[in-house]
């Protein structure tokens, strides 16, 4: 089974290496004559207002919360899709029971608001 | 290579090399994660960490569990630290430190459990599986039919978990 995962590591490896090379060769082989207009910071042409480091809004936390649970419910329907075949009729209710739980908490995020962009 | 067969020791396999490897990377975030003085290079650290803690679950053939751990903790979990970094103004600026006055009763309480933990390792006879295992696919598929048969009962009341994660994650964010 691990052989599988050979080309795993070769990605990794290749996806590691592309990067550091790029920044190695340039660090060694590019020219360096730095100017005031040169040293801003890159955003895409424009120039940049205020700071970078800004505090964001506390609405992207729970819009992450959100989809962490979501993301928990899909890990777990994975097995039951692969197993489908054999599931009997009890088996597919209590399925559609486990969705139809997750689908009460969508619906109370609906219903207080959650998903507005204010 | 004739002088290789001399040696006092027997040469690691592609595996252990790999294992090794991976542990590294693994042991190599979660020092960043508790020493890097800037928060944000803490919570890069950590998904090093779980990265490689993925890694250590493929090389056990416990596929399912990779994925797991990089779709729930490299994908949401650090996501969502992330977010609680850049939402909070005061860690955002350079302004905290790695170390405080806990530091010491920490790294004792730290050392002690990692003594308990290395006692059990060492001393729970860890049962063996002779036998060979089934395809990774059938072995989810497997885990698939559980969830509705055997473990019916903990698999619904993690979807009432869920439901209450979520009532209470709203019931914070509006307040």
């Amino acid at each position: 089974m691990l052989q599988n995962y050979t080309f795993v590591l070769i990605l990794s490896g290749l996806a590691l290496l592309v990067p550091v090379a790029a920044i190695v060769l340039g660090h060694f082989l590019g020219p360096r004559r730095p100017n005031p207009i040169k040293n801003q910071t890159y955003e895409s042409g424009v120039e940049t207002v205020g700071d970078t480091w800004v505090q964001f809004r506390a609405q992207y936390y729970l819009i992450g919360l959100i989809f962490l649970i979501f993301d928990v419910e899909v890990i777990f329907l994975f097995p039951i899709a692969l197993a489908y075949q054999r599931l009997s009729l009890f088996g597919v209710v209590a399925t559609i029971t486990f969705v139809v739980i997750l689908l009460l908490g969508l619906l109370l995020e609906w219903r207080k608001g959650a998903l507005e962009w204010e | 290579m004739p002088g290789l067969d001399a040696l006092p020791f027997p040469l690691p396999t592609v595996q252990q090399v790999i294992f090794i490897l991976i542990a590294g990377m693994t042991v190599t975030g979660a020092l960043i994660t508790a020493l890097a003085p800037n928060l944000f290079h803490n919570a890069l650290g950590l998904v090093l960490a779980f990265f490689g803690v993925a890694g250590v679950y493929v090389l056990l053939e416990a596929e399912f569990l990779a994925v797991s751990q990089v779709l729930i903790y490299v994908g949401a979990i650090a996501t969502l630290i992330t977010f609680a970094i850049m939402l909070t103004r005061g860690m955002m600026f350079g302004r905290t430190s790695s170390t405080n006055r806990l530091m010491l009763s920490t790294a004792i309480i730290s050392a002690l459990f990692f003594l308990v933990l290395t006692g059990l390792l060492v001393n729970v006879a860890w049962p063996e599986i002779g036998a060979e295992l089934a395809g990774s696919e059938q072995m989810i598929a497997d885990l698939g039919e559980m969830f509705v048969t055997t473990y019916l009962v903990p698999f619904e009341l993690m979807a009432l978990l869920l439901l209450a994660a979520l009532a209470g994650a709203i019931l914070l964010a509006r307040d």
